[in-house]
């Protein structure tokens, strides 16, 4: 396990066969976002489009994985059928500790099959197994499913797709071990295009570790820290739900396809209101006691005399705000009921509420019709929404077709585009201010995770330029850094560089560790190269008006100095991909 | 004697820490398969977590498979293991009957040897150590740490 090297499977779909590849560059990449972007400019073709079936999909996991709290985090690289660019999602469940124990530091997928099939593999098997039959079904029935099929119960990661993947959409989302998800960026579809429905890693190898106390003793104070400090209890409490009222309070929560950002009505969907009406139990990442995990159930009335059945639905503050809040349904039980719908249907379900939102509004508008929603769309009423869900995912008619490509595509095609709200790809929960939606806009993954841009809004109330992009660039490059370990970003304030340096000495990962300090701005430098060579202009990036209509606490949104901080951050983000 | 029990597994949010803390600090493997307690999903009609492990018989079927002496009836229940007399035959863990010994892919058998230092690593404190004679139903209510 702990090599100066990469040891890495490529799994070719169209022969059925494995190759084991080891691979340099440990000392440079570490693993991760740095392994990731390293085997994409090996296996990768930048100018060809997504769907080629040359183009690789890449699992990496990093140096600590498996040895370390919270070092339970998978990068899934590929590029990207929402914007055919190079991009990276990140998932925990059991996908890091399973690739780990597989002995695998990434596993790339090239080539596509000649029919739906899933890879069955581990440290001892390798397989390509044809499965027609898992075509076209849920992420639940497929799940049961493959867990019959392949040994390994507890020790094995399912990655699996549902129908809004193989229908190739780019807000089709992986699920992970049920209650986690590859969900941004169109990962669903990447699998799709390669008939790939499933991929099953199970753990079954084990490795020695260092002599000595040293990092026994290591493991026991980082796990203090983690469990006994309190540190991480915002993430096992209410969870992130407990944001939701938080921003709702500095008028920062998205409402109704971001006409508002407060309404009283927060008090219905609140993390406390999810956690007292819903909450069933909670879950964990392996390798992680934090258990951030919040599942929640629904029961649902199928027939008369009391005939129920129940769901158990994970819930996250990000879920509920694009299903929730965003959608103007105020209903936990209501909310769970969709979050159910996108997970089952394989939709991300962040996207997929902020593009039903605009085809809200746009309905409202009198833009679309029920000749392209088929069921009304209405702010607040679920039970629309719910059939939306399914109309969207099995793209339904021309409509859903190109809704499922993005807010964007569709709003270019039927008009709207001022309120779509898309911030590179549909806006994340946070109408924070110009900080956040500049950092969305440009970010490498699009993602509210890329850089801590929602808090530096919430806690600078100034306009400084060049403040605001150093923050974000230096930001970036240590999020790079822990997304190369692999760690969970939520421990980032426990994985502090010294600790980080110290957990890498301790496993033998010595030039790592004294090279800490260069790893993140290495990487962040490497994973803008590619971006940039699969064609990213950040020049060319818009921001849709909608976001200069919100006000946020600090006031309505300033558009000059949104553009200084777009045109600046640009610049850097440029300077940084320049070799 | 002391033995590792599990009452609270209703808790379990299935983070495999105590798994991993077996591997490293009895073993001193990176593992969730040499432990002696593994943690699988017990799909089932309750869908919970189950913990694999030495439930220490009295006497232990195990010790009386094993042909070399390396498994020897621990007093109370369980076994007591001596490696260096282990021939890797596998009789240990057919003769279990709940699938509690794990054979790694050189035939070495890996069982709980009810120690307790996985204890400390459960969050929600599912695991427990206690002598054999205060076993008995879960306490409900009792805070975890």
């Amino acid at each position: 396990m702990i090599r100066d090297h990469f040891r890495v499977l490529v799994a070719d779909l169209t022969t059925g066969r494995g190759t084991v590849v080891l691979e340099d560059g440990r000392d440079e990449v570490a693993g991760g976002s740095g392994l990731a972007a390293r085997l994409f400019a090996r296996y990768g073709r930048p100018e060809a489009p997504w769907d080629h079936p040359d183009q690789p999909l890449i699992l990496a996991i990093g140096p600590l994985t498996g040895a370390f709290p919270l070092m339970s985090k998978t990068v899934f690289a590929f590029k990207s059928p929402y914007h055919d660019q190079y991009t990276e999602s990140h998932a925990g469940g059991r996908s890091a500790l399973a690739l780990r124990f597989a002995d695998l530091d990434a596993l790339v997928v090239v080539g596509r099959a000649a029919a739906t099939s899933f890879l069955d593999l581990g440290s001892r098997h390798f397989a390509l197994r044809s499965a027609g039959f898992l075509a076209g079904m849920d992420v639940q029935e497929s799940g049961r499913l493959l867990r019959r099929m392949t040994p390994g119960s507890g020790h094995r990661t399912i990655l699996r797709i549902g129908p809004a993947g193989e229908n190739l959409l780019p807000l089709a989302n992986v699920n992970v071990d049920t209650y986690r998800h590859f969900g941004r960026m169109g990962g669903g579809a990447a699998l799709g295009a390669k008939r790939l429905k499933a991929v099953v890693i199970r753990g079954d190898a084990d490795f020695s570790l260092p002599e000595g106390r040293a990092y026994n003793d290591l493991f026991a104070r980082v796990y203090t820290s983690v469990t006994a400090s309190g540190m991480m209890k915002k993430y096992h409490d209410l969870g992130t739900p407990a944001n939701l009222e938080a921003l709702n309070e500095i008028r920062s929560l998205p409402w109704r396809n971001l006409q508002a950002t407060s309404d009283p009505a927060i008090e219905q969907i609140s993390g406390q209101e999810f956690a007292d009406r819903t909450l069933l139990r909670n879950s964990a990442c392996s390798g992680c006691p934090v258990g951030c995990i919040h599942v929640g159930y629904v029961r649902e009335r199928f027939m008369d005399e009391h005939r129920f059945l129940y769901r158990q639905v994970a819930y996250d503050y990000e879920p509920i705000f694009a299903l929730g809040s965003m959608l103007g349904v105020t209903d936990t039980a209501a909310v769970l009921t969709l979050i159910d719908a996108a997970e089952q249907t394989g939709l991300d379900a962040m996207s997929a509420g902020v593009a039903l939102a605009w085809a809200t509004e746009a309905s409202e508008r009198g833009i679309l019709s029920t000749r392209e929603t088929i069921d009304p769309l209405s702010f607040g009423e679920s039970a629309g929404f719910l059939r939306a869900i399914h109309h969207l995912a099995g793209a339904a008619n021309p409509f859903y077709a190109t809704l499922g490509r993005g807010t964007l595509v569709a709003a270019n095609e039927y008009g709207g585009a001022d309120f779509a709200c898309v911030l590179g790809q549909e806006m994340a929960g946070y109408a924070t201010g110009e900080t956040f939606f500049v950092a969305q806009s440009l970010g490498f993954r699009h993602s509210h995770l890329d850089t801590g841009a929602y808090s530096y809004d919430q806690k600078n109330g100034g306009q400084d330029v060049a403040a605001a992009v150093r923050f974000l660039v230096d930001d970036e490059a240590s999020r790079v850094a822990l997304t190369s370990m692999v760690a969970c970003l939520f421990a980032r304030s426990v994985y502090t560089d010294t600790v980080l340096a110290e957990c890498l000495d301790v496993l033998g990962y010595g030039p790592l560790a004294v090279g800490l300090s260069s790893l993140g701005p290495r990487v962040q430098k490497l994973r803008w190269q590619t971006r940039l060579a699969t064609g990213f202009a950040p020049a060319a990036v818009s921001i849709p008006k909608r976001f200069l209509q919100v006000s946020t606490w600090k006031g309505p949104i300033d558009s000059t100095y949104l553009d200084q901080l777009k045109e600046a951050y640009a610049q850097a983000i440029l300077d940084l991909g320049s070799s | 004697m002391k033995q590792l029990d599990a009452p609270r597994m209703e808790r379990c949010i299935g983070c495999h820490s105590c798994s991993l803390a077996c591997a490293r600090l009895v073993h001193r493997r990176l593992s969730w398969d040499t432990a002696g307690i593994r943690i699988q999903s017990a799909g089932g009609l309750s869908g919970a977590f189950e913990a694999r492990r030495c439930l220490a018989c009295d006497p232990p079927p195990c010790a009386a498979a094993c042909p070399t002496g390396a498994f020897a009836p621990r007093p109370g229940g369980g076994v007591i293991v001596r490696k260096k007399l282990c021939i890797h035959c596998g009789q240990c863990a057919a003769a279990c009957p709940v699938d509690a010994i794990h054979l790694d892919r050189g035939g070495e058998p890996f069982v709980c040897i009810h120690c307790g230092r996985c204890v400390a690593f459960c969050p929600h404190s599912c695991l427990e150590l206690i002598e054999k004679a205060a076993a008995g139903p879960a306490v409900t209510g009792e805070e975890g740490p």
